[in-house]
């Protein structure tokens, strides 16, 4: 293969399969508003590097000829979920983007639009119930399963609005349970919520997507007959296809809430290791 | 007692909510009314003449992706969707079956042939691979072709499902390859009662 006939395939499988202009926007707009507010309140290196990873991974498994394989190919769709609801949105949360996502905003948007969000009393309780740990892990595995029921993930398939739908959720869903997970504070409470209490979340989160990964993996008949309706465009079989689907849902996919643990028990121990050693009197009237 | 009385009449339209599902679900194939677009292309047919989905307004259509060197899957789905409309008699004229080769490098020569073996002859249809490849994303089926062999075959991958669509073009059935004829005759059946109504 030659050079330029290389360069022209790579460049036709990043254009877009279906393009969105809502994913383009939303894209586009975060990386804006964080490049803005990076510059002006001084973000870390590997802090952003995290965030850009995070967001490129979302708008690739979306915005390019990858949605093509996702659409025909169960194990494509499983990894183009696993990205979509666990590595990047955990990339992004990790990386504590929010303050600098924050001075990225102009300042008349903070007066009119996310002072008046805060102040809404609505809001502020709908925002502090999914942000309940336990609320918001019950959310986390039941999209997983809602979208798996055989009878629902047929018609997710073939209804664009559905399928829209379903990839906005898990993306959006997937941001707010590992904000949950990362962020230090409680919504409208300036008490830590307790790294336990996490970590416990985590490791329920864990079972039941071993359970669901395990039966689709092992399973020894074609659950989502979409796939071979509408034609499979990798010379693979239907049962090897689920099991490597499966086996998404069932290892990496789990394995992201011990590496979750991991970052939360790493970020305990620094902090109660500081909370020993007293503040320098400087650092203290800072804060 | 008297609580009892009072439950009836709440319980009785679940009853009948339950009755009305019952009917919705009575179709063999799946029901994807309005879950798909209505039918659009612009391809050639097996003479060579343009044609769209205009053109086989008034009817009801079978369509399916296949290719005229397949040598297993497609004529037995072509067969049984023969045979599925023959079994409706004098009503077989009001089915059309569009099969829309995907291979036009091997199919655009016998097409015309190929079509012609089947009772009622089938509609073929082909075009560039930007028509297919159109058509394909807009019912969100796929194709592909495998590396040729040593004697030049190669294997297309491609649909199994058959879409069938109402007089107007409005999608409202996904028949997968599982399907027996019988079962497709009965809702063909149905399909033609309620376009009459």
């Amino acid at each position: 293969m030659t050079l330029p006939s290389l360069l022209q395939q790579s460049i036709a499988f990043l254009e877009p399969y279906e393009f969105s202009p809502t994913v383009l926007l939303v894209c586009l707009g975060a990386a804006v508003l964080y490049q803005r507010g990076w510059r002006r309140a001084g973000g870390g290196r590997g802090q952003a590097l995290m965030f850009w990873i995070g967001l490129v991974a979302m708008y690739a498994v979306l915005q390019t000829q990858f949605e093509y394989y996702a659409q025909h190919s169960f194990f494509m769709h499983r990894l183009q979920h696993l990205v979509l609801h666990h590595v990047a949105p955990f990339l992004i949360a990790v990386s504590a983007p929010a303050a600098i996502l924050g001075a990225g905003l102009p300042t008349i948007v903070h007066r009119h639009v996310v002072t008046p969000m805060r102040r809404n009393r609505l809001l502020r309780f709908l925002y502090a119930a999914i942000q309940e740990p336990l609320v918001s892990g019950a959310i986390f595995v039941g999209l997983i399963y809602f979208w798996l029921i055989p009878s629902v993930h047929f018609y997710a398939m073939l209804n664009v609005p559905l399928y829209n739908t379903m990839n906005w959720g898990v993306a959006i869903e997937g941001l707010l349970f590992w904000w949950m997970i990362f962020n230090m504070r409680a919504p409208g409470n300036t008490d830590m919520r307790h790294y336990g209490y996490r970590l416990m979340v985590l490791f329920l989160v864990m079972l039941p997507q071993i359970a669901l990964g395990a039966y689709i993996a092992l399973s020894d008949h074609d659950l989502f007959g979409i796939y071979a309706a509408c034609g499979r465009i990798l010379p693979i079989t239907p049962l090897m296809d689920q099991a490597i689907g499966g086996l998404l849902t069932w290892v990496p996919a789990a394995m992201m809430s011990v590496v979750g643990g991991l970052v939360l028990v790493y970020r305990w121990n620094t902090q109660s290791r500081g909370a020993e050693t007293p503040l320098p009197p400087t650092l203290r009237c800072a804060r | 007692m008297s609580r009892l009385k009072f439950l009836i009449p709440c319980l009785l339209p679940l009853l009948t909510l339950g009755c009305s599902g019952e009917a919705s679900n009575s179709w063999n194939g799946h029901d994807i009314t309005g879950v798909m677009p209505d039918l659009e292309f612009e391809l050639t047919n097996q003479d060579g003449d343009r044609v769209t989905a205009e053109d086989y307004r008034g009817k009801i259509k079978l369509m399916f992706f296949g290719y005229t060197s397949c040598q297993h899957v497609c004529p037995v789905a072509l067969s049984k969707l023969a045979e599925a409309t023959r079994a409706l008699g004098e009503q077989a004229d009001q089915v059309e079956i569009l099969f829309v080769a995907v291979d036009p490098k091997r199919d655009k020569p016998v097409l015309d042939e190929y079509v012609s073996h089947f009772k009622p002859e089938l509609v073929g249809l082909t075009g560039t691979q930007e028509e297919l490849k159109e058509v394909a994303k807009r019912y969100r089926v796929a194709f592909s072709y495998e590396k040729p062999r040593k004697d030049g075959f190669y294997i297309v991958n491609h649909s199994g499902a058959v879409f069938a669509f109402g007089p107007e073009g409005k999608s409202r059935l996904l028949i997968d390859d599982q399907a027996k004829a019988s079962s497709i005759t009965a809702d063909l059946r149905r399909l033609l009662e309620q376009s009459k109504g």
